[in-house]
């Protein structure tokens, strides 16, 4: 399979959301490379008669009536951990950025 | 006194609670002065409840002294990996990016564990978010193994089986993805057992991998784990992978056992290449001794768990990228906004760099890979396939033998820093208890032994179908009382006297 380059590991921090520098980038294409080439041997047997399994044991999806639960935080409780709240919000900087 | 309590199993010590020659004061109080003595030296905690552990034991005190009806292990001390939340404690799953944060609700486990009367002494280490097999990745400094303080604990849950193995807990609830209970037993000399998947509720265990992570017991008999298994397990309308039928008792399992009759399949590729001498001497004593008492040892073979640590460090980064989205600095835990300010996904940004450490960005940046177009087919999708063939080896042996067995891992514990520079070895450590997690089934690790060359611990492995957890618990406590037998008490008697540390931690005013 193709070689990791430094170039994919920055665009992976960008959609991942980790402001990696460059020397993190640098060790990381190397790691992965390595790492990546230890989990290939997956496709030796990962032939297209083998079913996937997404779960270890079987089983069906749950529902439950759409009423308020028993154990719900109040917004004081959801907001306690915040960072930063503003009344009964949570709180961020812009969305958008000047050029966007 | 003091020290004769902390040395007592939950079991005994819930016993003497009952009959009222001791209080949960008096107990809790030891266990807090043995922490304070040597987890300076240990550093098996991350947070540490003091007076009001104190305060909860005097309430147990006041309800038995009323008459209450009481479970067997109410009153008795525990330590709670940091991986669970708790409602009043801070919970950091040993990321700098939780640091300080006090969650507003308990996890299941957690609530089931205060609703048995046991006493929260505080929170214990672990690899970052779980992501380790040395505890060398947790934010906070690693655990060192109470068998020699230059080795590691094993990991994640390091934490849990050091407080255990150092007598600063009587038991220890821990998670394990790929072996985080069951390693760390393995190289404390302590119990671990991993339930079948869906047994116990992952309801406020902060998710590494979701199809994956099980919550369990940390202890140092078998019994013990029996008995807080039993408190921990059971369906949770709170989590929808919990299993809704009722489970037998594991205590029960444990007070009956017998192995007569009973078929245990070695598997053959666990053991051989790569397994450390005395590990396997180990191993090969105690199956001898479970056939000199009538159980059956056949050897059998499981083809594709050679591909396990393949998929699994496929599976787990995938999941692990996806469940570590939401430390996003929005709703809990650490902000940092870059100089000069910035849009909230610059601010993400910043703070996701600043808050994860090596590991974990190692394994978001591999599953972001993983799961990316182009690559979730080769990648993703192969590793679930391989998950159909490890199952499909699982059903095969477990066609013919009731339990299976293997060493837990390959080597006993190994010094900081031997395995930090090399990803891939460090995560070879978890070849034997990986495919439990990729089938679901439940896997126990007891000790079997000192390793001739180091004189450090070593752990057997049994595991067995989906839902026979109690199988586990027979093979273990028979295998346990043999072994305790011949050894002429626990093997934990044999582990270095803390003591000297004690002084260190003292003069230095740690804790």
């Amino acid at each position: 399979m193709s070689e990791i380059t430094a170039e994919q590991v920055a665009h992976l921090a960008n959609l991942a959301r980790i402001a990696l520098t460059d020397e993190e980038i640098g060790h990381l294409t190397t790691e992965l490379g390595q790492i990546m080439h230890a989990v290939e041997k997956v496709s030796e047997v990962a032939t297209p008669d083998v079913p996937p399994t997404s779960h270890p044991i079987p089983m069906q999806n749950v529902f439950r009536d759409d009423v308020v639960g028993t154990t719900v935080l109040t917004a004081d409780e959801a907001l306690a951990g915040a960072p930063e709240s503003d009344d009964s919000r949570f709180k961020v900087s812009a969305i958008l950025g000047e050029e966007q | 006194m003091s020290d004769e309590l902390i040395r007592l199993s939950a079991a005994a010590l819930g016993e003497k609670l009952a009959a009222g020659e001791v209080s949960s004061v008096e107990a809790t109080r030891a266990h807090l002065d043995r922490i304070a003595a040597v987890d300076g030296a240990v550093h098996a905690f991350l947070h540490v409840e003091g007076e009001r552990a104190i305060e909860t034991a005097a309430e147990i005190d006041r309800r038995r002294a009323a008459g209450a009806p009481l479970g067997p292990l109410a009153g008795v001390p525990i330590a709670i990996k940091d991986v669970l939340v708790t409602k009043g404690m801070p919970s950091t799953s040993g990321s700098r990016i939780l640091e300080g944060w006090i969650p507003p609700y308990d996890a299941t486990p957690v609530t089931k564990v205060r609703e048995a009367g046991m006493i929260p002494l505080g929170k214990t280490n672990m690899d970052e978010f779980a992501m380790g097999s040395s505890t060398e990745h947790s934010a906070y400094g690693p655990t060192h193994n109470p068998w020699d303080l230059d080795r590691i604990p094993g990991g994640s849950g390091g934490g849990s089986a050091a407080s255990v193995a150092a007598f600063e807990a009587p038991l220890a609830l821990g998670s394990d993805t790929g072996g985080s209970i069951r390693q760390p037993a393995h190289v404390t000399g302590t119990v671990g057992v991993k339930p079948t998947y869906g047994a116990v509720s992952r309801y406020g265990s902060i998710a590494l991998a979701s199809s994956l992570d099980q919550i369990g017991p940390v202890t140092r008999t078998v019994l013990d784990a029996a008995l807080l298994h039993d408190v921990i397990a059971g369906h949770d309308p709170l989590d929808s992978t919990s299993i809704p039928e009722a489970w037998p008792s594991m205590a029960d399992a444990v007070r009956r056992a017998d192995v007569s009759g009973l078929r245990i399949g070695v598997i053959k590729e666990l053991d051989g290449e790569g397994f450390q001498a005395g590990v396997r001497q180990r191993f090969h004593e105690s199956l001898e001794l479970l056939e000199k008492n009538g159980a059956e040892i056949v050897e059998v073979s499981a083809p594709h768990f050679e591909y396990s640590i393949a998929a699994y460090y496929l599976i787990l980064p995938a999941e692990a990228s996806s469940n570590l989205a939401k430390f996003d600095s929005v709703r809990f835990g650490l902000r940092v906004t870059p100089e000069g300010g910035g849009t909230v996904e610059q601010v993400m940004s910043a703070t996701r760099e600043a808050g994860f450490g090596p590991e974990v960005k190692r394994r978001i940046i591999l599953g972001t890979y993983a799961l990316s177009a182009g690559y979730y087919d080769a990648y993703y999708g192969s590793a679930q396939k391989v998950r159909t063939l490890v199952q499909r080896d699982f059903d095969a042996a477990f066609a013919n033998v009731d339990v299976l067995a293997s060493p837990t891992a390959p080597t006993t514990a190994f010094k900081f820093g031997e395995k930090l520079a090399d990803p891939v070895s460090m995560y070879l450590n978890d070849i034997a208890t990986i495919p439990a997690n990729l089938a679901g089934v439940p896997g126990i690790s007891l000790p079997s032994g000192l390793a001739p060359e180091d004189g450090l611990p070593v752990g057997i492995q049994f595991l067995a179908p989906a839902r026979e957890d109690a199988r586990l618990y027979n093979v273990g406590a028979a295998l346990e009382q043999l072994l305790e037998a011949r050894w002429g008490g626990p093997l934990l008697a044999q582990a270095p006297d803390l003591s000297a540390h004690e002084l260190t931690a003292t003069e230095e005013g740690a804790l």
